[in-house]
């Protein structure tokens, strides 16, 4: 698919510090980002300041270089915009992309991102399903093998474990069963992650669960240039993949180009170039880190951010230029400590890339327990920065 | 108009015959309890493929059916009669109470829906057990050519079966499993289809492949393994697929096609093509959650589904009156809104016309079908299972004789004078040389190579598939006496 993939690995949203000239990728539109507050939801306990992150990074509006190759000044969006945004362009150029899902149609989705697309397709290709999560993912396994591309929205991911059965040992595994005669190019997505005392049903992380099924691809987006990005690229696979959105994401705002452009699905970005130590995040993770980064760089350190997006596979060419450079990893993710996605990520480090640690990698995730609701519990079972902080300086003694 | 007036009249007359009716001994054999007030008149017959009837008349006649035992009207047929009735006249003879989902008329009774009709839902039958047609019996109609390539088809498969069930105790193949007893129904159901009809099997309907093209060789091949086989050596024996035929790849898991079906013609319909989906399953496969929501699904969605279930008794070890209480399957069609038909699954023109008609309505009235029709299964779960061990031998034996579908089916055709008992032995022993033929074939050929194990996984091998396949490589390479020497490297 030679689409215009505006790979824009190498996004400086330099919350922090300039960022450096970069040679390479001159296409990627730099855009001026103004991450704004996350929706705070009636917060619930003092923000304790340091200890609790309540709020996204928000980077100075001034701060991203001049936009190079960018034609148009770009318009806003807010993230779940900018995922309707991919849909309909992408539902405009393909008739057989259709999306199915609970209370996608005239409801317009939970959390929006399918609003008005019933009014400007119909009902028959945004469909409303009744609750049964195996069976509408099964439908649209049974729908991809027949020509169609469906993109299925489970309501939050968690509820997407009932459908475990039809993505494993079906959507994964019938291109390969059948010898090739049956594609599944499906869109799985949802929200996910921690949220805000949405209890543990609804805090589900997927990624650490799904990692293991081969034929599927996964990718988190985290920024409404990537979501939407990703979301065109995840729609024009051959291949079945899984787009983890974020519950509290997704009312990031950004400014993102008018003109087309696609994320590779198997890239990772660079967030901010660092000489210190490499810092491995997705998702929401990624806006702890870099609030982390803050404080680090008021400590004298220079940490290398890189949001991985790729989940499945790991983009390891990104990932092992930045260790070669600086030696050291951490990685930060909301998968629970085992089994989850930075275990299979240290793991890959190690295999291939163990001559150039200075120091073991490090992990930080959250706990190995089920979500409480009580908010000062919930905020600790996650990361927070200030452990990030002090993982990057025991790295670095 | 005069339609309100039947519904209405036939609604009295209902509950006339309804208060006349004696009550049913209550399960436990003691005394029925008060609310419940008797057993029920017996269905009506089955709609035989004629066109459907005017709303009205389905719910009098629905009326008739299911209200027996009440004061007052069943709520279904009453909300579905008072759409169409005027706002204040209700035959009901009470007034109509407004809920999300329509108009219900309310009783000062509290009556309990019995758990059953009390008689079963007939079963639909054309040949007798001698082969003959049944006098009055209504059905579709086959050309002498189609007749035959039925029982030859049929035929075929019995030995199909039988010889690749024999493969496998010999140790050639890993694994198969029979459609011994079904032959008619995978064979008169692939004929009344159309080959745009799209086909999800579960696994025990390779007859309807046959019907469509695939060779003896082809089913060899996919039993073996080997590099011709369209799966290229990835999946179980007899877990065939075909994409040029319409003919999904079987999966393994019970019931995960209904779902697939329902998406197939979601997509046939988007397309507004004129062919339906039609999925096969067994009655241990109706307990699965899939059952339920496929058909929740297709009936909300006014899929072009046919839902064909093989009612052949067992589950592996199961036996229905263990997997379900209800009556067999074709009764829980009318709970989800979806049309059904219990059909003789051993009498191959019935089967055949049921199917006609069921594909017709699919997809002329953009609706899911539910066929329920009741067999055997006279071989063994699988070359896993030993059945013996869970039913009588002598059970097994007259079904297998005494209820043989093409036995039975054979009386019909050379009742019409189309084939003969030389013709019989001919074709026997043709199809046994080749099938014969065709396994020494499949045996003999290599198996698929070392790069197809990493081969569609994706559509692009990605980065660490290769480092794998190339790790997989080097160690053969440096070992080559652990690995088989027939394995293409």
């Amino acid at each position: 698919m030679a689409a215009a993939a505006a790979s824009s690995t190498l996004h400086g949203v330099g919350a922090v510090a300039s960022p450096k000239p970069r040679s390479a990728a001159p296409a990627a539109a730099r855009r001026s980002a103004r991450v704004a507050a996350v929706a705070a939801k009636g917060g619930a306990g003092p923000a304790r300041g340091r200890l609790v992150a309540r709020n996204a990074v928000a980077a100075k509006a001034d701060e991203a270089a001049a936009a190079a190759g960018s034609k148009s000044g770009g318009h806003e969006v807010l993230m779940f915009e900018a995922l309707r945004e991919a849909l309909i362009e992408e539902m405009n150029l393909d008739p057989t992309v259709c999306v199915m899902g609970e209370d996608v149609g005239h409801y317009g989705g939970s959390y929006k991102v399918t609003k008005g697309l019933a009014e400007m397709f119909g009902d028959l290709r945004v469909l409303d399903t009744p609750i049964a999560e195996n069976s509408f993912t099964g439908m649209g396994v049974g729908a991809a093998m027949k020509g169609l591309r469906p993109v299925v929205e489970g309501m939050n991911m968690g509820f997407l474990l009932l459908a475990y059965n039809q993505i494993s040992n079906n959507c994964g595994m019938l291109h390969y069963t059948s010898g090739g005669q049956f594609k599944i190019p499906i869109v799985i997505r949802g929200p996910g992650g921690v949220g805000r005392q949405l209890g543990a049903e609804h805090s589900q992380r997927l990624e650490s669960y799904f990692q293991s099924i081969p034929g599927l691809q996964m990718v988190a987006c985290s920024t409404p240039y990537n979501a939407k990005g990703l979301m065109k690229a995840a729609i024009r696979s051959e291949n079945p993949v899984v787009l983890f959105e974020h519950v509290l994401l997704y009312n990031l705002k950004e400014k993102i180009p008018d003109e087309e452009y696609i994320c590779c699905l198997e890239e990772a970005e660079m967030v901010r170039p660092g000489e210190h130590v490499t810092i491995l995040t997705y998702s929401r993770m990624r806006y702890h880190v870099m609030q982390a980064a803050k404080t680090l760089v008021n400590k004298g350190y220079d940490p290398e951010v890189i949001d991985i997006r790729s989940l499945k596979p790991f983009d390891l060419h990104t990932i092992g230029n930045s260790i070669k450079k600086t030696h050291r990893v951490l990685i930060v993710e909301e998968c629970m400590r085992t089994g989850g996605i930075g275990a299979s990520l240290r793991s890959a480090i190690i295999d291939n890339f163990w001559d150039y640690l200075d120091a073991p990698i490090m992990c930080l995730s959250s706990q190995d327990v089920p979500t409480p609701y009580a908010a000062t519990l919930e905020d600790a079972t996650v990361v927070q920065p200030a452990q990030i902080v002090a993982a990057v300086e025991q790295i670095c003694q | 108009m005069a339609a309100l007036w039947l519904a209405r009249a036939s609604s009295q007359l209902a509950r006339r015959a309804a208060r006349r009716l004696p009550p049913l001994p209550s399960r436990h054999g003691g005394e029925p309890s008060p609310w419940f007030l008797g057993s029920s008149v017996a269905a009506p017959p089955p709609v035989l493929g004629s066109p459907p009837l005017p709303p009205l008349e389905r719910i009098a006649r629905r009326g008739f059916c299911s209200v027996r035992r009440f004061a007052g009207e069943s709520s279904a047929a009453a909300a579905a009669a008072d759409e169409e009735e005027p706002e204040n006249g209700f035959a009901g003879g009470g007034q109509a109470i407004d809920f999300p989902g329509g108009k219900v008329s309310f009783v000062a009774e509290m009556n309990f829906l019995p758990e059953s009709h009390g008689e079963r839902i007939s079963c639909y039958r054309v040949l007798d057990d001698d082969g003959r047609t049944i006098s009055g019996s209504r059905f579709q109609e086959v050309s002498k050519e189609v007749a035959l390539k039925m029982y030859i088809e049929m035929v075929t498969l019995q030995i199909m079966d039988n010889i690749f069930y024999e493969a496998q105790r010999q140790g050639r193949i890993s694994f198969y499993l029979t459609s011994n007893g079904e032959e008619a129904i995978n064979i008169a159901s692939a004929a009344a289809l159309s080959i745009d009809d799209i086909v999800l099997p579960q696994y025990r309907e390779p007859g309807v492949l046959l019907w469509r093209g695939f060779t003896l060789q082809e089913f060899a091949n996919q039993c073996f393994g080997n590099s011709m086989d369209y799966g290229k050596g990835r999946q179980m024996p007899i877990h065939y697929g075909s994409n040029r035929l319409n003919y999904f790849t079987v999966s393994s898991p019970i019931a995960t096609q209904l779902p697939h079906a329902v998406g197939a013609a979601y997509s046939l319909k988007m397309d507004k093509k004129d062919a339906c989906a039609i999925t096969y399953f067994g009655d241990g496969g109706t307990s699965e959650g899939d059952f339920h929501a496929a058909l929740n699904f297709a009936a909300v969605m006014d899929a072009p589904v046919v839902f064909f279930c093989r009612n052949n008794g067992w589950a592996i070890s199961t036996p229905t009156t263990e997997q379900f209480r209800s009556d067999g399957v074709v009764i829980r069609g009318q709970a989800y809104g979806i049309r059904g038909i219990r059909v003789d699954g051993n009498d191959a023109l019935a089967v055949y016309s049921a199917v006609h008609a069921a594909r017709e309505m699919a997809i002329a009235e953009g609706r899911p079908i539910l066929v329920e029709a009741l067999t055997y299964r006279v071989g063994h779960h699988s070359t896993s299972d030993d059945s013996t061990k869970y039913r009588p031998v002598d059970e097994i034996e007259h079904w297998r004789t005494a209820r043989d579908p093409i036995s039975r089916y054979r009386k019909w055709v050379q009742g019409n004078d189309w084939w003969s008992d030389a013709e019989e032995s001919e074709l026997r022993r043709r199809v046994r040389k080749e099938l014969l033929q065709a396994i020494q074939v499949a045996e003999r050929m290599p198996k698929p190579p070392i790069a197809e194990l990493f081969t569609d996984v994706y559509d692009q091998i990605p980065s660490n598939l290769r480092e794998q396949e190339r790790l997989l490589r080097e160690t053969i390479m440096k070992h080559p006496a652990d690995y088989p020497t027939d394995v293409p490297v």
